[in-house]
């Protein structure tokens, strides 16, 4: 079916290759049961979210800046509408709103946008392609992952308007109890914190969906000759990340419902008794507040992972590819990703140094988190090994996965401080602390998914992204960000406490103002630069310049398809003879790749491989 | 020179970084004053030993990446080095980390003992008061002079709020709890942190080792007014401590009629019966 007509190609593509109906809009671009298309709705939704959750940051930033003015547009916007009651007279945050703001950021990135950007929108695009099968493995189970998160999100908004805008959950990303359980402890601790709680377990069922359908998928449909040791670091840091949320999420979940039915059933798990909380009657009950800490960091660290490890695994593939060289230590990445996993299920505690737990369980918990730095050092080890005696091209890729490094090596680093208990005496629920996780967060995982959605950008649209535009975003994004979170360091050694709405009233922080007018800039000019990303991102998917089906000369099944994939993915079922990282093979002469599915000893095609290619052909054109 | 702008960018920022830490002291961007207690030296002495072992491994790493990226740029050959690995290395960069976080978790168990380990507190830790944290005030009681402070509110106990008189040079305690949500008692400058956890009483020891007033913040959110939950820690001598109780024992069982001497004896003489 080899035709000079692209256009005709396609269309007897759809009808005479694959023998399937025609597609209606529906089924083809709402409710898909196509990982491509799950992936990018997926991508778009957490890049709206990704804009929601920083403008609550930049609120929170606004107030620690310039504590009690009024919000400069945002007041005035309220007012211009009938001015909703979320800010206090005078178009001000009032403390409770603050505390809302910096709540609402927290869930809004975590669990709207970093674990379904790397779980929902790269493993959905990623995983089938890269281990060369043509769909997941449990399609409608896909599609109702993706639409889970809905439901999701509109608990989270709702919990932001049942209340009143002034009530909206306020009790921190952590929820720990007892001000998560009473009522009366808050103004967002009524309904608010209900539908937080529900909103929480819907991302739970939508998680659990994707992580049970990216085992199954990754166990069972890898093309043939891709054994778990030819598998891209993706595919590796997907399926542990699978494996760590299968683990961990129930516990999330059961504890989720413990408190709901605790503030909605009268169930008695975390509220000791005796209690008297705003004035009212002393609580009657035996529960026990640490239980919650407990539970929810046993599922909330591995979260941690789950937030980084699939960004690790995408950057090892874009580093080797722009650099040109194999994976530097390709099974002590692998291994230090499981360990990496299996300590991250014992170094919960790390959270709690502080929270009155037995001492014994500090030190434990202290030697297992030193430990789990160790996997991390390697990983850094081997990714500049893998730079070093590359061929290193600077395009808007490298430059993240560069910015990945550097980044995770801070986060990193920092964490050592906080692992050691008697440091972490003082800078517990400080802004090193704050300062830390951004580092590992944003800098390490945000990074990589800039990266990554430059890098596979021409294998989800067939065209490629802007690298003006990219490199614009890159600078403005990562000067913006170390000067964001890089005095936060220094903010924490000087005792300025994380959640306060105005630190200012003790006199021991009235000087680090000037600092935080600083910070707060420099998140401005970062939030703007996103601006870049989402014009680049949405231009370039009409006007991006074409791309072939490998841009990037890359090794990987996924450039074997066209760009984009069709239904089904791969025109050519393919076969793998090799691992993802043969750059510069000196098996091959006049290039510096060698993929995944090329054979280099033609046979004759005897065998039967009624997948031998007659021609190219495809739908990329 | 162009091609090397991304290599100088990636280097430049760790400089900035080493810079913006080595000014910060002379900034006032550091501790909010030196530590004020011998737990908190011990602990600015762990910070420092970890500081320096990070800050060489930041810049280690970092003049690698750069050299790295330096090199890659530079990389004239038809082909990179074709290389996957090298099991040696993979073996000595386990190891050495390895090494140096072991003995960074193991040289620091006896601080972390000292603090929170109640048969390792220090000797002679007298218990001065019992501290209840609630929305938005550190409740404070006292027992009596000359008595011991009970686990249960005895008739005599004197009360205050927000202010926490002790005595410097030696260590004392604090009985911490919670009247209605999680709080955590902050010393910044004596490096004393300790959640209150509802439902659970907290020895929490402490020793300041000069005359001064120290700021008692809650580093646990708890509630709109999170910010706002100052108390103060007023280190004094001993006979000013003393005196502390007896003028807050003669205030509080004043009669509102006769004006209190502050010696907390009048009260007897004019045989108004307190005893309940």
């Amino acid at each position: 079916m080899s035709t000079l007509n692209p256009a005709a190609d396609l269309s007897s593509h759809a009808h005479d290759h694959h023998g399937h109906h025609e597609i209606g809009f529906v089924s083809k671009y709402v409710f898909s049961t196509d990982h491509k298309m799950i992936g990018k709705q997926f991508l778009f939704t957490t890049l709206f979210m990704l804009l929601v959750g920083g403008s609550l940051a930049l609120g929170v930033r606004f107030q620690l800046a310039w504590p009690w003015r009024a919000m400069p547009v945002v007041s005035q916007a309220a007012e211009l509408i009938g001015g909703p009651n979320f800010i206090a007279e005078g178009g001000q945050i009032s403390p409770e709103f603050y505390t809302m703001l910096f709540t609402m950021h927290a869930s809004v990135m975590i669990f709207l946008v970093i674990i379904p950007i790397l779980a929902g929108a790269f493993g959905n695009f990623l995983i089938p392609l890269m281990i060369g099968a043509d769909d997941m493995a449990f399609p409608v189970l896909n599609m109702l992952s993706y639409w889970f998160m809905w439901p999701a999100i509109a608990c989270f908004g709702l919990s932001f308007t049942v209340g009143g805008l002034n009530a909206a959950p306020a009790q921190g990303w952590t929820s720990y109890p007892v001000l998560s359980a009473i009522v009366d402890s808050a103004p967002g601790a009524g309904d608010a914190q209900t539908w937080w709680l529900m909103g929480l377990t819907f991302v739970g069922v939508s998680s659990m969906m994707g992580s049970v359908n990216y085992m199954t998928t990754i166990i069972n449909m890898r093309a043939p000759g891709m054994t778990l040791f030819r598998m891209p670091l993706t595919i590796w840091s997907m399926f542990i990340t699978a494996i760590l949320q299968a683990f961990a999420l129930p516990v999330l979940t059961a504890a989720g419902f413990m408190l709901l039915t605790e503030r909605t059933l009268g169930f008695n798990f975390f509220v000791p008794g005796g209690l008297v909380v705003n004035n009212g009657d002393p609580t009657v009950g035996g529960g026990q507040p640490l239980l919650w800490q407990h539970l929810f960091w046993f599922y909330s660290h591995p979260a941690v992972y789950i937030m980084l490890l699939p960004a690790m695994g995408m950057v090892s593939d874009m580093l080797a590819c722009v650099v040109r060289k194999p994976i530097f230590g390709y099974k002590p990445m692998v291994y230090s990703m499981a360990a990496i996993a299996g300590l991250g299920f014992i170094v919960w505690g790390h959270h709690m140094f502080t929270s009155g737990m037995n001492p014994a369980l500090g030190m434990t918990f202290m030697i297992s988190t030193m430990m789990i730095a160790l996997p991390s050092a390697v990983k850094v080890f081997n990714w500049i090994g893998t730079i070093w005696g590359g061929k290193v091209t600077f395009n808007t890729v490298t430059l993240n996965c560069v910015a990945f490094v550097s980044m995770f090596i801070v986060g990193g680093l920092s964490g050592i401080f906080m692992a050691a208990v008697p440091v972490d005496i003082y800078f517990h629920d400080t802004y090193f602390i704050v300062a830390h996780f951004h580092y590992v967060l944003f800098g390490a995982t945000l990074f990589g998914c800039f990266g990554a959605i430059q890098f596979w950008f021409p294998k989800m649209w067939g065209r490629m992204m802007s690298e003006r535009l990219g490199k614009a975003h890159f600078f403005l994004t990562f000067i913006g960000f170390n000067g964001t979170f890089f005095p936060m360091h220094l903010l924490g050694i000087a005792g300025f406490p994380r959640r306060y709405a105005d630190p200012y009233i003790h006199p021991y922080m009235e000087h680090l103002m000037p600092m935080n007018q600083f910070i707060t800039i420099c998140a401005v000019i970062m939030g703007v630069a996103q601006f870049l990303l989402i014009g680049n991102f949405v231009a370039s998917i009409f006007i991006g310049k074409k791309a072939g089906r490998n841009p990037w000369n890359a090794n990987g099944l996924e450039w074997t398809a066209p760009s984009p994939p069709g239904h089904g993915n791969f025109d050519i079922a393919p076969v793998v003879y090799r691992g993802p990282y043969e750059y510069s093979s000196p098996l091959v002469d006049g290039r510096d790749y060698l993929m995944q599915s090329e054979r280099l000893d033609p046979k004759p095609p005897i065998k039967g491989d009624e997948d031998e290619p007659a021609s190219d052909s495809g739908s990329d054109s | 020179m162009v091609n090397k702008f991304w290599p100088i960018f990636f280097m430049f920022w760790p400089i900035l970084a080493i810079v913006s830490f080595v000014i910060a002291p002379s900034m006032d961007w550091w501790f909010p004053g030196p530590a004020m207690s011998p737990l908190g030296v011990q602990i600015d002495n762990l910070f420092y030993l970890i500081l320096v072992i990070v800050a060489v491994t930041f810049v280690g790493t970092h003049v690698a990446l750069g050299f790295a990226l330096w090199r890659g740029v530079d990389n004239k050959n038809t082909k990179a080095w074709f290389s996957h690995g090298s099991h040696n290395l993979e073996v000595l960069w386990s190891i050495a980390p390895a090494g140096v976080l072991m003995f960074i978790s193991l040289y620091q168990l006896d601080v972390w003992m000292e603090f929170r380990v109640k048969t390792h507190f220090p000797e002679g830790t007298t218990p001065v008061a019992e501290v209840t944290a609630r929305q938005f005030e550190w409740r404070i009681r006292y027992p009596a002079p000359g008595k011991k402070l009970m686990t249960t509110p005895q008739p005599d106990d004197l009360y205050t709020v927000n202010d926490l008189h002790v005595p410097f040079g030696r260590p004392v305690s604090i009985r911490l709890r919670a009247m209605d949500v999680q709080h955590s008692f902050f010393i910044p400058e004596l490096r004393v942190k300790q959640d209150a956890v509802p439902g659970t009483v907290i020895p929490v020891w402490f020793e300041a080792s000069a005359l001064g007033e120290y700021d008692l913040l809650c580093a646990e959110l708890c509630g709109w007014g999170h910010y706002k939950m100052r108390g103060r820690v007023f280190a004094e001598n001993e006979t000013g401590f003393e005196q502390y109780l007896k003028t807050l024992q003669a205030e509080q069982n004043f009669d509102g009629v006769t004006q209190p001497d502050h010696s907390g004896a009048q009260i007897a003489e004019y045989g108004i019966e307190d005893s309940q």
